[in-house]
């Protein structure tokens, strides 16, 4: 098992390093940098600039980047082991001072709607398995397909206007205002759990209701397999002939998605942070992507995919606890 | 993943049926079916796919024809029917008659208290008339006609779905922005085809040291969540690059994921068919690589890939109207049902002129009819396969 999860991390290195080169390229993509756009707002402002060129050079100096792409990547990429990620030019601090908090309430909500997704699937899925076809089948699956269609945003912006109608006050942000720039405590805390369940409705959506349909068929491809039909005739209780049996073998679908159900849960909450003004990475990024902050935007990108890298190790971990076979193989 | 059973009869008992009915007909014993036509049997059974399948021919068709559905011009302005909700229509006459459907003309008054424009209904009726007049556009961009489905005289204004902040119909918009929502999805998966069939095709029948390769790419660029890499992608196409241009950037970036569902479906099924005795033999007799590739292995995948291809759209048209939303996507004068819903940014507009939100409503559907269309191709694409 140690062996197993070794090599595992160490695939994921290479994974990184790409995952690094790539990001900083995207961010690279756009014509013209952060310093032309300061120096074009600069002429707005002074009319005129005697000598361009001397400026440009002075700016560069001072945030010391260069036009070159490849010394501007090395030097980012060579100050992650000791946690330094550039400097944020548009907020004018280091980037690790800025980003940590607002990944910590990604993950936080990542992680909180990945834990509502497996829940309400694994149950929905055992139930709606076990009574095909009735009325609450039906309901769970006309609410499934409706929550693939519906985009994250739109339903955002649905339940903020049902809130407005029904609370008179819309949903957004994650704190309270005597929160909002207290430090952390157990009470903040608490706060942030009363205003989470609205985005992990949003994100988690869609994610519970493919999850419902993966467990939903499994179960059944299982339940009337001989094994089960054994476990009922020698006397097993019903909860038992299906917690024991069954259940165990639909569980390893449902944990092998959650590997690629991350990135969709990262990207979603993006999304819905936007809307609904979340102190999370999706508007800071959109913002640091709009003003050219390099460091700051290709640092939240790597971020993000690093988050589902993790990810999916950790599902492929668990998954090796959970099946034997994959773990001797 | 299975998908879901929906027929509570065994569906193969309905395919035998008909089969042996046609061996019948031929009169002998032995029923024949191609594999094209045991797909379509086995598609025909999906009453739900089969109809999602007319209803988004259906949207296509409206928007191919989008200035014949259209009832107003949506680059004429007309400040007096700003933000005006959508129209009643009528069916009973102020003589209690049940009549043919008509409107009334609308009466603006400033509310002093909230300072809003408030809008009532005036006495004058004018019926609907189908065929109508109306402004002036060319069909298919060949020859110039004025001749709409329906529409209402001059003196009135039939908003089906109410105006925005600037008096344009929102129906008009929806029906023109079809265009771009709908073939962005389209245009983005045959791009993902492109893309996914090459690589995952390379990936599969070579395998080796190119396959690792490309399958590590693919993983890669699937750990990247997809909005914000999207994101990044969108922000930096430059302001000033014309709307057309944007158009085909945003198709290609949403194919840049798009392609590597389709790679995987790609690469298993050729990995698979390589084994087929078939596939041996015509390397035995000579057959180059390409002649397999082409005889053998893509044939028998094509039924999968246009599967996992109709999957694929739904994921593009939500994509492009969530970058749309965002104001990083496609932006005015490009009519879009993302660039529609930019205007729902904001709660008071939604609070105070819910039909803005009416463009999500038809991405909803789409995306559903999309879903349902999807999962009946793939139930079909496997005609020998037998269904529990």
């Amino acid at each position: 098992m140690f062996s197993y999860i070794l090599r595992r991390c160490l695939i994921s290195i290479p994974t990184l390093i790409i995952i690094s080169i790539v990001s900083f390229v995207i961010i690279q993509i756009p014509p013209g940098d952060f310093v032309d756009a300061y120096i074009s707002e600069r002429l707005v402002i002074d009319g005129s600039i005697n000598d361009v060129d001397a400026l440009r050079a002075s700016i560069q100096a001072e945030l010391g980047i260069s036009d070159n792409m490849f010394v501007n990547y090395f030097k980012w990429i060579s100050g992650f082991p000791q946690g330094d990620f550039g400097y944020s030019f548009q907020h004018q601090k280091p980037v690790q001072d800025l980003i940590w908090g607002k990944l910590g309430l990604t993950f936080l909500i990542t992680f909180v709607t990945l834990i509502f997704t497996l829940v309400t699937a694994f149950f929905t899925g055992i139930f709606t398995s076990l009574k095909p076809y009735t009325f609450f089948d039906y309901i769970v699956s006309f609410f499934g397909f409706l929550g693939l269609a519906i985009p994250n945003f739109l339903l955002a912006l649905l339940l903020m206007y049902l809130s407005l109608d029904w609370f008179g006050t819309p949903f957004s942000g994650l704190f309270s205002p005597e929160y909002l720039n207290a430090p952390w405590s157990f009470a903040k805390f608490m706060d942030a759990m009363k205003h989470i369940w609205i985005p992990v409705i949003v994100v988690g959506t869609a994610g519970t209701a493919s999850k419902i349909r993966i467990m939903r068929a499994t179960m059944m491809d299982e339940l009337h397999k001989p094994y089960v039909d054994t476990a009922r005739s020698k006397g097993l209780p019903a909860y038992k002939v299906i917690l024991k049996y069954p259940v165990r073998h639909a569980v390893n679908p449902l944990a092998s998605t959650i590997g690629w159900m991350l990135p969709e849960l990262v990207s979603g909450s993006a999304i819905v942070a936007i809307v609904l003004s979340l102190p999370t990475t999706g508007p800071y990024l959109l913002e640091a992507l709009r003003s050219q902050d390099m460091y700051l935007a290709g640092t939240f990108l790597m971020m993000l995919a690093v988050l589902t890298i993790i990810g999916t190790l950790i599902s492929d971990i668990l998954i090796a606890l959970l099946d034997p076979r994959i773990r001797l193989a | 993943m299975t998908s879901q059973t929906h027929l509570e009869q065994s569906p193969d008992t309905e395919l035998n049926q008909t089969l042996s009915a046609q061996a019948e007909d031929n009169g002998s014993d032995i029923a024949y079916a191609s594999k094209t036509k045991l797909m379509w049997l086995r598609f025909k059974q999906h009453k739900v796919a089969l109809f999602s399948a007319i209803m988004i021919i259906l949207f296509y068709l409206v928007a191919i024809f989008a200035d014949l559905i259209a009832v107003q011009d949506i680059n004429k302005y007309a400040a007096k029917y700003k933000y005006a909700p959508p129209s009643a229509v009528h069916w009973v006459n102020s003589e209690g008659d049940f009549t043919w459907p008509f409107i009334h003309d609308l009466k603006r008054e400033l509310n002093m208290e909230t300072l809003e424009f408030e809008y009532t209904e005036g006495d004058k009726e004018f019926p609907i008339r189908f065929l109508h007049r109306g402004y002036e556009y060319r069909v298919l961009g060949l020859f110039k006609t004025d001749i709409h489905l329906f529409g209402v005289d001059d003196g009135a204004a039939l908003f089906l779905m109410g105006s925005d902040k600037l008096g344009r119909d929102v129906f008009s918009k929806i029906v023109h922005g079809a265009r771009i929502s709908l073939s962005i999805g389209l245009i983005g998966v045959l791009l993902s085809l492109v893309f996914g069939v090459v690589l995952g095709g390379i990936s599969g029948f070579y395998g080796g040291k190119i396959d690792t390769f490309i399958q590590r790419l693919i993983e890669v660029l699937m750990s990247f969540p997809s909005i914000p890499l999207w994101m990044a992608l969108a922000a930096s196409l430059p302001p000033q690059w014309s709307p057309i241009f944007v158009y085909f950037m945003i198709t290609l970036i949403l194919s840049v994921i798009g392609w590597t569902g389709i790679a995987r479906v790609v690469r298993g099924i050729v990995m698979r068919l390589k084994e087929e005795k078939y596939t041996e033999a015509a390397l035995l007799s000579g057959a180059n690589n390409f002649y397999i590739i082409r005889k053998h292995l893509l044939p028998g995948a094509t039924s999968f890939v246009i599967a996992q291809a109709t999957l694929s759209i739904p994921a593009m048209i939500i994509a492009e109207t969530s970058l749309s939303f965002l104001g990083i996507g496609l932006r005015p004068p490009v009519v879009s049902w993302g660039v529609l819903l930019q205007e729902a940014q904001s709660i008071e507009v939604i609070a105070n002129y819910p039909w803005i939100l009416y463009p999500s409503f038809f991405v909803i559907v789409t995306v559903l009819f999309f879903n349902f269309l999807g999962d009946g191709l793939r139930d079909a694409a496997d005609p020998y396969m037998n269904r529990a």
